[in-house]
């Protein structure tokens, strides 16, 4: 049974990302510039995101990997501006390109504003499936309450037949929604506010961890109909998780993040076959079983720097197998190799050499 | 951890606020005598009910009592029954609270339906009750019973608390070695309840306060003794409401009401030491997230 | 729905992986009964404490009460009293001639009857009618109240725990917390003192007019119960705004509130349906303290107006030593306050689909 299922999910998989890596660059659907992202304290900002910049194409699968605290949720909630204090974003845009219309930068703009947009362009899917669904609400009310929130003309029974759609989609039975969420199971659960991330047609679906609450079998069916739902759909994903190899296989492009920097960028293949950054290195070659949060890396000794006291130079190079002298002085610039772009001193220097 | 405690400035408001008072408890009749010569029991007939003047900073009662007097007074035997009452029903929490959660199983079951039980009570009207059978008793008496009576709030989040420490693996640990119950108790459980077991004294404390200030309302309490309550009593029985004499009903009620305030900005600040989702709402936080936003749009919109 | 079924054919079945229980919408339905009964039971319980509380009583203060009582009766009647209402004294109060199990049974028999005994300031006037003319009037005045501070507390919790850290914030979080800290009948003084007496505006004592007739008495018990209520819901509201509060401060931050606002719901409907839903509930599991204070708070505040509830009825019985009236009032609040949190029970089970049990 579980290696069937397993199985199952496998040809899934693959099936679903035949011919989607190259997906059009040229039509971005997300553009990203020198976002920096700091929790404000008594003595000044914890900078938890620096610089960040990325484009995702439309449709593509952008897969955020790092340790814990490396800022990666920090990145998820500015995106999608459902930051509170003491976060806030200091500097850089998030230009939204909605179909065939012109981009709207997401940092400047008002709460009325943003509201017509989300869930409509963007939708969100948070870590925990357990805390995420209203506890008080039926499952059905859930998906009504957004449904007709955005189309103003939809009526009960249309938005109740919507509802059976979606979580048909996701394999739930329509009887569920009738159901409060502690009658569901965790998987279920998940899978529920994956369908409700789908229910306006979003352009966009970002994924904070979503399936750390679940088993291996059942991550693996829940990306796989993520995935599927992608090919049906043409929605977009960035997927965050502390996982790397369950990125290899689902995402078309891979961002490395380490303290609140994105020290590599690229195609999955390219990361997987020749990272260039030594973290991404270590990360791949550690290769943790696919069910184990990744908190401490074999392949890397050390611990995580406090974002208040970075080192100087490379943040990494405390922790750098391969590290030169200059590191600890000269902050490695970005480069740019023909499937990825990194942040570290040696590709500058293969390059001079 | 004490550090932290006096950095919020809501617990040290309430600790600035409940030291002084006790301090007044303590200090302040001598103070009040030997400084500046007033006896809170002594009738100055030159000075019946007057307001507020630079011979009685706070006036003086129907009976030409000295009104700071007796409120300096009143601090002592407000704050002994507040005191008293707070040892008795913390003493009763900890016994009944922390012997349910670590013992579980039947022991938690009776212990945990008693303190049910006297939750649900109208534990006033029942104090209220036993202390006009005892009427006449010294304030002593009626700080035993506002403790014996009210302690059951207390209990109940000690016992939550025991049980989660004593599913620690330490704990556990500790028993499968054999070490005595007492010996965990008091080694390994009790260290872990102490700041719980702090608030719930402050708690205890305002509501003995209070409940003796209704007593002694009700007209129970110590003839002789001075308290805030029995200061509103006296002011309500002479009609100091109809014939304005506010400066006799006001500081007493007051003081009550401060110390009382402090007691809660205290558990509110410990509250939100405990709980981060509470600090992130505090105005500070916010204040300062504020601030930087407007920097960086103002930034912006010059640099456009 | 066929391309659902299909879906289902092609997927495993859902609940089946994890191998997870998951309860069906039919158990739900008993969950809630079972709890309701559970309740129940122990408020049944609670109420036979009470009342073998009142017995204890007066059989374990010093003295003797019941000898006290009747030397008391006989002289405000000044008479021999009637056998049967020696009877009747002895079985509530104390009898050194039986045990005290067959006190107990004795006891029990005269509750059953509704004989608390007879009032001593009051004679020959029975207990039971003393305090059942107080008690509609405690109930309105305790009652809508409650209700007013409840909901009045509740919203304003609501809002600024929504914006807190906010200007709302600021003023009113600590004012609540100065408020909930005064002496209810301290208030009720100055409020006597500045609205009866200074400004006024309301009748300073009583419950109501003792010349009006009709719709005119109904209208005159509202302008008497003005100053007494809004005294309680100023001392109550505070206590419930600052739980309200933190509640909503902690619920803002779960997911299910990122959630709603994410899905780009109106603000109103992510603070209703979503942060205050949530937030109101430990309310009702601590609902039980909180009556509690606002009865007693409430007994104080009907003696500073003179108004006729149950509160002023035991002031008088406490000054005057009728312990048959205190006693009765002492069963009779404590029966009401078991009701009022059975009531409690029973809207939690209504608003939280999860019931849990609490003990
Ligand atoms: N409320 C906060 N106040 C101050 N600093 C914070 C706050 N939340 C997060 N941080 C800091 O921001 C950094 C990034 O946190 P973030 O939650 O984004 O990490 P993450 O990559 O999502 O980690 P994880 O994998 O554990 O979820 C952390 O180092 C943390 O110290
Ligand atoms: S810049 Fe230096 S320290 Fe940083 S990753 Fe490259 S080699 Fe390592
Ligand atoms: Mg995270």
């Amino acid at each position: 049974m579980t290696a069937d299922t397993r199985a199952d999910a496998d040809r899934l998989v693959a099936a679903a990302r035949a011919g989607q890596d190259e997906q059009a660059q040229a039509d971005p659907v997300l553009d990203v510039r020198d976002l920096t992202v700091s929790y404000i304290g008594p003595d000044g900002g914890t900078v938890a995101c620096r610089d960040v910049s990325f484009q995702l194409g439309r449709g593509e699968v952008l897969g955020i990997a790092g340790e814990s605290g490396s800022g990666k949720s920090t990145l998820i909630t500015a995106l999608t501006r459902l930051q509170r204090p003491p976060a806030t974003t200091t500097a850089g845009s998030i230009v939204f390109h909605p179909a065939g219309r012109p981009g709207i930068d997401l940092v400047p703009l008002g709460a009325r504003a943003l509201r017509k947009l989300r869930w409509t362009s963007m939708s969100i899917v948070l870590q925990s499936a357990m805390d995420a669904l209203n506890p008080v609400m039926r499952l059905g009310d859930q998906f009504a309450d957004v449904l007709r929130t955005h189309n103003r003309g939809m009526d009960r029974a249309a938005a109740r037949t919507r509802t059976t759609e979606l979580l048909g989609m996701v394999g739930i039975s329509a009887d569920r929604a009738r159901s409060f969420p502690h009658e569901m199971s965790g998987g279920m659960r998940q899978r529920a506010t994956i369908a409700l991330a789908l229910a306006c047609s979003p352009q966009l679906v970002v994924m904070d961890e979503p399936t750390t609450a679940v088993d291996v079998v059942m991550q693996r069916q829940i990306l796989a109909q993520v995935l599927r739902l992608r090919r049906e759909l043409g929605f977009a994903v960035i997927i965050v998780t502390h996982d790397l190899s369950l990125l290899l296989e689902v995402a078309d492009r891979i961002a490395i993040m380490y303290a609140g920097r994105i020290v590599e960028i690229g195609s999955a293949r390219a990361l997987y076959r020749s990272p260039a950054h030594p973290y991404t290195r270590g990360l791949r070659d550690s290769f943790p079983p696919l069910h184990a949060p990744l908190t401490t890396l074999h392949g890397i000794p050390g611990t995580p720097p406090d974002l208040r006291r970075l080192p100087s130079g490379c943040p990494f190079h405390p922790r750098c197998p391969v590290a030169v002298d200059a590191c600890s002085t000269t902050p490695p610039p970005l480069v740019s190799l023909p499937e990825q772009a990194a942040e570290c001193l040696l590709l500058t220097n293969e390059e001079a050499s | 951890m004490p550090s932290s405690l006096w950095s919020n400035p809501k617990v040290r408001f309430g600790l600035v606020v409940v030291a002084f008072f006790t301090l007044l408890a303590v200090l302040g009749p001598w103070l009040t005598a030997s400084v500046l010569g007033l006896d809170p029991r002594a009738n100055d007939i030159s000075a019946i009910a007057s307001p507020p003047s630079a011979e009685h900073w706070l006036g003086t009662t129907q009976f030409g009592q000295d009104v700071l007097a007796q409120l300096v007074a009143g601090a002592r035997g407000s704050m002994f029954v507040g005191v008293l009452a707070a040892l008795i029903g913390t003493a009763l929490a900890i016994v009944f609270g922390v012997t349910a959660g670590y013992f579980g199983g039947t022991v938690d079951n009776v212990l945990n339906f008693v303190t049910n039980l006297f939750m649900v009570m109208p534990v006033l009207p029942l104090i209220f009750i036993v202390s006009g059978y005892l009427r006449g008793t010294g304030l002593w008496m009626i700080a035993v019973i506002i403790g014996v009576f009210g302690w059951a709030g207390g209990a109940r989040t000690l016992r939550a608390q025991t049980l989660s420490v004593r599913n620690r693996d330490f704990v556990l640990g500790m028993r499968m070695l054999g070490e005595s119950h007492p010996r965990l108790i008091a080694v390994e459980v009790l260290p872990h309840l102490v700041g719980w077991i702090a608030s719930m004294f402050l708690g205890a404390l305002i509501g003995g306060i209070l409940a003796e200030a209704g007593l002694a309302f009700l007209g129970i309490s110590d003839s002789g003794a001075i308290s805030w309550g029995s200061m509103i009593q006296a002011a309500q029985s002479q009609s100091a409401v109809l014939r304005g004499l506010w400066w006799w009903f006001v500081p007493p009620g007051l003081c009550i009401a401060l110390i009382g305030t402090a007691a809660a900005m205290i558990n509110f600040g410990v509250d939100e030491l405990a709980n981060p989702k509470l600090r992130a709402g505090t105005r500070r936080v916010v204040r300062r997230t504020r601030r930087v936003e407007r920097a960086v749009a103002a930034a912006e919109g010059g640099a456009a | 729905m066929t391309s659902a079924t299909n879906v289902e054919v092609a997927q495993p079945p859902p609940a089946a992986p994890g191998g997870t229980v998951v309860p069906t919408t039919r158990l739900r339905v008993p969950s809630r009964w079972s709890f309701m009964l559970r309740r129940l039971g122990f408020y049944l319980a609670a109420a036979w404490a009470a009342i073998t509380l009142n017995f204890l009583i007066p059989r374990m203060m010093p003295g003797d009460p019941s000898v006290a009582i009747i030397q008391q009766l006989q002289r405000v009647s000044g008479q021999q009293l009637p056998p049967e209402t020696l009877v009747s004294i002895q079985a509530l109060f104390g009898n050194p001639d039986a045990n005290l199990f067959e006190q107990y049974l004795a006891y029990l028999g005269r509750l059953a009857r509704f004989d608390l005994g007879t009032s001593i300031s009051r004679f020959p006037t029975p207990v039971a009618d003393v305090v059942s003319s107080g008690l509609p009037w405690t109930l309105m005045l305790v009652g809508s109240t409650t209700v007013v501070a409840f909901v009045l507390g509740t919203s304003l919790g609501v809002l600024t725990g929504w914006k807190a850290g906010g200007r709302l914030d600021a003023i009113l979080t600590p004012a609540s917390t100065f408020i909930s800290a005064v002496p209810y009948f301290w208030v009720a003084l100055l409020a006597l003192w500045v609205f009866g007496f200074q400004l006024d505006w309301f009748p300073s004592s009583g419950g109501y007019d003792p010349d009006a007739q009709g719709v005119a008495f109904w209208v005159s018990a509202l302008r008497y119960g003005f100053l007494p209520a809004a005294t309680i819901v100023f001392s109550a509201f505070g206590g419930w705004l600052l739980g309200m509060r933190n509640m909503t401060v902690t619920t803002v931050r779960e997911d299910y509130v990122l959630l709603a606002q994410a899905k780009g719901l109106s603000p109103s409907r992510v603070v209703l349906r979503y942060a205050a839903r949530n937030a109101m509930l430990p309310s009702f599991t601590g609902f039980a303290l909180a009556l509690g204070g606002v009865i007693g708070g409430a007994l104080l505040t009907e003696i500073v107006f003179s108004y006729p509830g149950i509160g002023y009825l035991l002031y008088d019985a406490l000054t005057k030593r009728d312990y048959p009236v205190m006693q009765g009032v002492f069963l009779l609040i404590a029966l009401t306050v078991l009701v009022a949190n059975l009531v409690a029970d029973s809207v939690y089970v209504l608003v939280d689909p999860r019931v849990r049990e609490q003990g």
